[in-house]
C-alpha cells in the first residue's frame, strides 16, 4: 500500500516546466492579430445617407429632398405638433437626462404614468418600460429564461431576439418560418424526451418566441394555432409586437386584437415605441406576475439609466392622440393595400409581405449569384429612385452573425402621411428603376 | 494624510509610474461588525423560511400576484428558492429603491410621498410632495442637469425643429446631420482621431464588445466590471478571465500566463487579448491604476478598452478623464468608451479611438445595423455641454464646474474621514461609499435620512459582497457648500445614533469644538 502511494506522486511529475529563458521567449514572440481588420474603402455600409433636418415625410438625404419611405414613422407622429409641445412642456419641468438608474431616484411620475397608460391601453395588469428598444426583448428574455431551459423560436425572428436568446443560455430549437407543422414536431419530440425524464422535465421552462409581424419578412404569425399549441403541450408564449403595436388591430392593440384573442393568453407581450410611437425605447406589458420580475431582474433595467423624461411625455401624448383618431389605423391599411397592389407587376422585382403590413421587401426573383453582385444591383435601383425624389433604403443585416440571413431587398415602408399620388409616383418609379436597371 | 491610513488591498503599486500621489481606502471593520452582520443576515434567513412555511400553509396571507387559473399545471416561471432574498429580506426595505421624483434631477429634488399600508407589499401615493430633498444618489457630476432657460435653449430649439424619434437604425435612414456633428466634436474633446456615438450605454457595450473580439481571442476582465461590460463579454464568445480588483500583479499573471500556456487544451496561441477595465468603478469609489495597465498593456502586446462611464467629466483638470488625470496621452488606450448619461445630463454612449477602429464599428456593430440612433434633443445636450466644458461657448462655466466637482469631492471625504465613517475608493473621486455592514442598518439609514431631508442610495446584496452593504453619495459641482454641511451635520448625528463610526483611525469626531476651546483659554 505505501508503495501504491509514493508510486503515485511520481506519476504527477510528468509534465515539463517551462525555464524561465523559453517564458520570455514565448512572450517575445507571440503576435496579436491587428484589434480591427481594415475595412475597405467602398464597403457599403461604410458611407451613411446623411439626413439634414428631421426624417418626416419630406426629408432632405444628402442634400436632395425626397419623400420618405425609409423610415419607420407608421402613423406620421414624428413632426406632430402636440407631441413636441407635451416634450417641450416635459424638457422645461424635468430637463434632459435622467441622470440614473429606475432605482436610484431615476424613477419619474412621468415614468410611471406612461406604464400605467400603456398597461391600460394594451388592457393588461402591468406595463414597463426600457429606455431602449433593443434592449427591450434582449433583456427580457433572459429574465425569465435560463441555462437549460428550452425556447422554440422562429427562424425569421429579429436581431434583438437573437440576442436575447443567446444571453440566456438556454437550448434554442429554431422551427422554419410561421411552420406550424414543424413546430408541432419539435414539441412532440420535446415531449418523448420528457417522458424519458420526468424530473428533470418537471423544472424545465419552455417558451416560444414569435413575432407579431416579422421585420425580416412582413409577414403575420398564426396566434390562435399558437394558442392551441400552448396549452396542448404546455409552453408560454412571449410576442414581439414591434412592427404591429399600433397597426393592426381596430384600435391598433396589436396582433391580439386583429386576431380576437385574449390578451391574458400570452404570456409577455414586448414592443418598442421606435415605429409607431416615434419615440425612443420600449416596453414590456402582461400580467403582474410576469413583469413584476423584470423589475429586478432585467439587465437593461436595472442596470441603465432610465428614458429620458422628455420622451417618456412625447409617448404619452402619441398613445392620446392613438386612443382619440382610431380611424389612422383604417387609412394606414387602406394604403398598404393600395401600394402593395400596385407594385405587383414589376418585372425583376418581387412583393414579399403581407398586403396590410407597412414593411414591405422588394426582392430580386432571380439572384444574379452572389449576394454581393445581388446588394450592388439594388444599390442602382435605390439610387435611381433618390435621384428622382423617392427615398429608399436596402435592408441592412449583419452578414457574418445573423442566423438565417433574409436575401438582399429593398425596404418599402409606408405611413399614414403619404398621399396617394406619392405611392402611386413610388409605383411607377420603381417600376422604371427597375426596367432601366435589371433589364 | 498619515501612513497608517493606507491599507492596500490592491497590492503593491508602482510608485514610479505614477504623477501625483495615488491614495486608495479599503479599510477593514473590526471583527464584531463582521460578526454582527452574519448574524443579522441569520435571523432573516430563519425568519423568512418562518414565514414562508406559514404561507404555505395557509396560516399567512399570500399577499403577491400568482400563476393563471388556466396555466397551474405549467412548469412554474419561477423556482421558490431563486425568490427567497427577495420575498424575505429584499421586501422589508424595498421603500428605499425606485422612490419617485417629480422634478429635474438637480442638487436638489422634490420627492413623491409614497406609504405602504401592508409592510411594503404595496405602495400608496398619499399626494403629497416633499419639495428639496437634497440629492446624494443621481450621477449628476458636473451638474448639466439643470432647467435653466437659457442653458436648454439650443436644445429646445432642436426639439421644435426635428421631433422626438428618429424611426430608423444608423446605416438605413438614420443618421442625421447632428450625429456628425456630435460625433466630431466627442472626437475633438477627446483628443482621438474618430468617435461613434450610440443611443444607449448599457448597449454601447453589450453590443460592440461583441463586434471587437470574437471565438478565440481572450478578455481578461476585472473582479468588479459593470454589468454591461460582463454582458458584452459573454455574448462575444471569447474566453473570459477575471483579474482581481486593480491588483497589477494578478492582471501581470494572467496575461504571462495566457501567451506562455495559450489557449487551453489545443495550446494554440490567442489571436488577441483585451483587457477591460473601467475608469471609476461605481460601487467602490475607486480609480483604475492606468499608468500600470499601460505599461503591462505595451509589455505584452495587449489591447486596453477603457469604459469611462463615471470618470468622463468628473476627473482630471479639464475634465477629459482618468486619461488626463494620469496626464497620459489618449493614444495610449486603444478603445476609449464612454456614456453621456452621468457627467453630460443626457442619455447614450460613444466609442472613440483611432479611425480604423471606428470606421470598422461603423460597418460591424450591432447597434448600427439593428438599433436605432440617438435622437436629435439628447444630441444636442450633449453638444452644448460639451462646448461649455471645453469653453467653445465663450465662458468659463465649464472649467469652473470641474473645479467645484473638485472641491466638493476633496472636502466630502475629508470631513467624513474626520467623522470616523469607513469610506472607501480613491481621494479625487466623486462616488463616495460609505459602509454600513449591517442589514438593519441599510434601511434605517435610508429611511432616516429622508426624515431629514436628505435623499441617499443605499446599496446591498447582489450589487456589493454580502457583508459589505453601504451607501452611496455622489458628489456633484452644483452642490454647495451649505448642502454638503447639513448633509454631514445629519451624517454625524445618524452616525452616532446608528453607531457606524467603525474607522480605527479617526481623529476627535468634533475638531472644531476643540479648536475653540483652545481660542478662549487664550484669552
Amino acid at each position: 500500500i505505501i508503495r501504491l502511494l509514493f508510486s503515485k506522486t511520481y506519476k504527477l511529475q510528468e509534465r515539463s516546466d517551462l525555464t524561465l529563458k523559453e517564458k520570455e521567449e514565448l512572450i517575445e514572440e507571440w503576435q496579436p492579430e491587428p484589434l480591427v481588420p481594415p475595412v475597405p474603402k467602398d464597403h457599403p455600409a461604410l458611407n451613411y445617407n446623411i439626413v439634414s433636418g428631421p426624417p418626416t415625410h419630406i426629408i432632405t438625404v444628402n442634400g436632395k429632398e425626397c419623400i420618405n419611405f425609409a423610415s419607420f414613422n407608421f402613423l406620421g407622429l414624428l413632426n406632430n405638433e402636440k407631441v413636441k409641445s407635451a416634450a417641450q412642456a416635459s424638457l422645461k419641468k424635468y430637463g434632459v437626462g435622467t441622470c440614473g438608474p429606475r432605482g436610484f431616484y431615476g424613477t419619474f411620475d412621468v415614468h410611471l404614468e406612461l406604464e400605467e397608460r400603456l398597461a391600460k391601453f394594451m388592457r393588461t395588469e402591468e406595463a414597463i418600460i426600457y429606455s431602449y428598444g433593443f434592449a427591450t426583448i434582449a433583456s427580457a428574455i433572459p429574465a425569465y429564461s435560463k441555462r437549460g431551459d428550452i425556447v422554440f423560436v422562429d427562424e425569421a425572428a429579429c436581431f434583438a431576439i437573437q440576442k436575447g436568446l443567446q444571453a440566456s443560455r438556454s437550448n434554442i430549437k429554431l422551427f422554419k418560418h410561421n411552420d406550424m407543422a414543424d413546430l408541432e414536431r419539435l414539441l412532440k419530440e420535446q415531449e418523448t424526451e420528457d417522458q424519458k425524464n420526468p424530473r428533470k422535465a418537471r423544472v424545465t421552462r419552455r417558451f416560444i418566441v414569435v413575432e407579431g409581424l416579422y421585420m425580416n419578412t412582413g409577414d403575420i404569425c398564426p396566434l390562435p394555432e399558437l394558442i392551441k399549441l400552448k396549452y396542448k403541450y404546455k409552453v408560454r408564449i412571449f410576442l414581439e409586437e414591434s412592427l404591429s403595436f399600433g397597426v393592426l388591430g381596430e384600435h391598433g392593440r396589436g396582433i391580439t386584437e386583429h386576431f380576437g384573442i385574449n390578451i391574458d393568453d400570452i404570456d409577455l407581450i414586448s414592443a418598442n415605441m421606435e415605429n409607431s410611437l416615434a419615440s425612443i425605447g420600449g416596453f414590456c406589458c402582461g400580467r403582474s406576475f410576469i413583469i413584476d420580475h423584470q423589475r429586478l431582474s432585467g439587465q437593461g433595467y436595472c442596470f441603465s439609466a432610465s428614458l429620458p423624461p422628455l420622451l417618456a411625455a412625447a409617448a404619452i401624448e402619441a398613445l392620446n392622440i392613438m386612443e382619440d383618431n382610431p380611424d389612422i389605423f383604417q387609412t394606414l391599411r387602406a394604403k398598404c393595400e393600395r401600394i402593395h397592389k400596385a407594385l405587383q407587376g414589376i418585372s425583376g422585382l418581387k412583393v414579399v409581405g403581407e398586403s396590410f403590413s407597412p414593411a414591405l421587401h422588394l426582392q430580386l426573383e432571380e439572384s444574379c449569384g452572389s449576394r454581393e453582385n445581388d446588394v450592388k444591383l439594388l444599390k442602382r435601383v435605390v439610387d435611381y429612385c433618390m435621384n428622382s425624389g423617392i427615398a429608399l433604403t436596402q435592408a441592412r443585416y449583419l452578414e457574418k452573425e445573423e442566423k438565417s440571413l433574409p436575401p438582399p431587398s429593398i425596404r418599402v415602408v409606408i405611413t399614414v402621411e403619404q398621399t396617394e399620388q406619392e405611392l402611386d409616383k413610388a409605383a411607377s418609379l420603381l417600376k422604371e428603376a427597375a426596367q432601366s436597371v435589371l433589364n | 494624510m498619515p501612513a497608517e491610513f493606507l491599507e492596500q488591498k490592491n497590492g503593491v503599486s508602482n510608485g514610479t509610474l505614477y504623477k501625483k500621489t495615488f491614495i486608495e481606502h479599503f479599510e477593514q471593520a473590526p471583527m464584531y461588525v463582521a460578526v454582527f452582520t452574519f448574524v443579522g443576515f441569520a435571523v432573516g434567513t430563519i425568519f423568512g423560511y418562518l414565514r414562508d412555511f406559514m404561507r404555505a400553509w395557509g396560516l399567512e396571507k399570500r399577499n403577491i400576484a400568482a400563476e393563471r387559473e388556466q396555466q397551474k399545471d405549467f412548469v412554474p416561471l419561477y423556482q421558490d428558492f431563486e425568490n427567497f432574498y427577495t420575498r424575505n429580506l429584499y421586501l422589508r426595505i424595498r421603500d428605499n429603491w425606485n422612490r419617485p421624483i417629480c422634478s429635474v434631477p438637480g442638487p436638489q429634488f422634490d420627492l413623491m410621498e409614497r406609504v405602504t399600508d401592508d409592510y411594503n407589499w404595496t405602495f400608496r401615493f398619499t399626494g403629497r410632495i416633499i419639495k428639496n430633498v437634497i440629492n446624494m444618489g443621481s450621477y449628476n457630476y458636473l451638474g448639466f442637469a439643470e432647467t435653466d432657460v437659457n442653458a436648454l435653449k439650443t436644445v429646445t430649439i432642436e426639439l421644435e425643429k426635428y421631433g422626438t424619434g428618429v424611426c430608423s437604425t444608423r446605416q438605413e435612414m438614420g443618421t442625421l446631420d447632428k450625429h456628425v456633428e456630435l460625433e466630431k466634436l466627442v472626437a475633438k474633446f477627446l483628443g482621438v482621431e474618430d468617435a461613434m456615438v450610440f443611443g444607449m450605454g448599457f448597449a454601447t457595450n453589450s453590443m460592440n464588445i461583441p463586434a471587437l473580439v470574437g471565438k478565440g481571442c481572450l478578455i481578461l476582465s476585472d473582479e468588479l466590471n459593470h454589468t454591461s461590460l460582463v454582458l458584452g463579454a459573454r455574448l462575444s464568445g471569447a474566453t473570459i478571465r477575471i483579474f482581481k480588483h486593480n491588483n497589477m500583479q494578478s492582471l501581470e499573471k494572467l496575461l504571462r500566463d495566457a501567451i506562455i500556456y495559450g489557449q487551453p487544451r489545443t495550446h494554440r496561441a490567442w489571436r488577441k487579448i483585451i483587457i477591460l477595465v473601467e475608469g471609476i468603478y461605481s460601487m467602490e469609489g475607486s480609480i483604475v491604476r492606468l499608468p500600470e495597465i499601460v505599461s503591462l498593456k505595451n509589455k505584452y502586446k495587449a489591447y486596453l478598452y477603457l469604459d469611462e462611464a463615471h470618470s468622463i467629466g468628473a476627473v482630471g483638470a479639464t475634465g477629459r478623464g482618468v486619461v488626463e488625470y494620469f496626464g497620459m496621452s489618449p493614444d495610449d488606450v486603444d478603445v476609449l468608451m464612454g456614456t453621456f448619461t452621468k457627467s453630460f445630463g443626457a442619455a447614450g454612449g460613444y466609442i472613440a479611438g483611432k479611425k480604423d477602429l471606428v470606421d470598422f464599428l461603423r460597418t460591424h456593430s450591432h447597434s448600427a445595423v439593428y438599433a436605432t440612433s440617438m435622437c436629435p434633443p439628447v444630441a444636442e445636450q450633449i453638444i452644448r455641454a460639451m462646448k461649455c466644458l471645453m469653453g467653445l461657448d465663450g465662458t468659463t462655466q465649464g472649467l469652473q464646474r470641474v473645479r467645484q466637482l473638485e472641491k466638493n469631492t476633496r472636502y466630502f471625504r475629508r470631513k467624513l474621514h474626520e467623522m470616523g465613517f469607513i469610506i472607501y475608493g480613491n481621494d479625487d473621486s466623486p462616488v463616495v461609499p460609505l459602509l454600513l455592514y449591517m442589514p438593519g442598518k441599510i434601511g434605517a439609514f435610508a429611511r432616516r435620512m429622508l426624515e431629514k431631508n436628505i435623499g441617499v442610495v443605499v446599496v446591498g446584496f447582489p450589487a456589493t459582497p454580502i457583508t459589505e452593504s453601504r451607501a452611496r453619495f455622489c458628489v456633484s459641482a452644483a452642490h454647495t457648500r451649505e448642502m454638503l454641511d447639513t448633509v454631514l451635520n445629519a451624517l454625524d448625528e445618524l452616525g452616532d445614533f446608528l453607531h457606524l463610526k467603525y474607522s480605527r483611525y479617526s481623529k476627535s469626531s468634533h475638531p472644531e469644538l476643540y479648536e475653540e476651546s483652545r481660542l478662549e483659554l487664550e484669552d
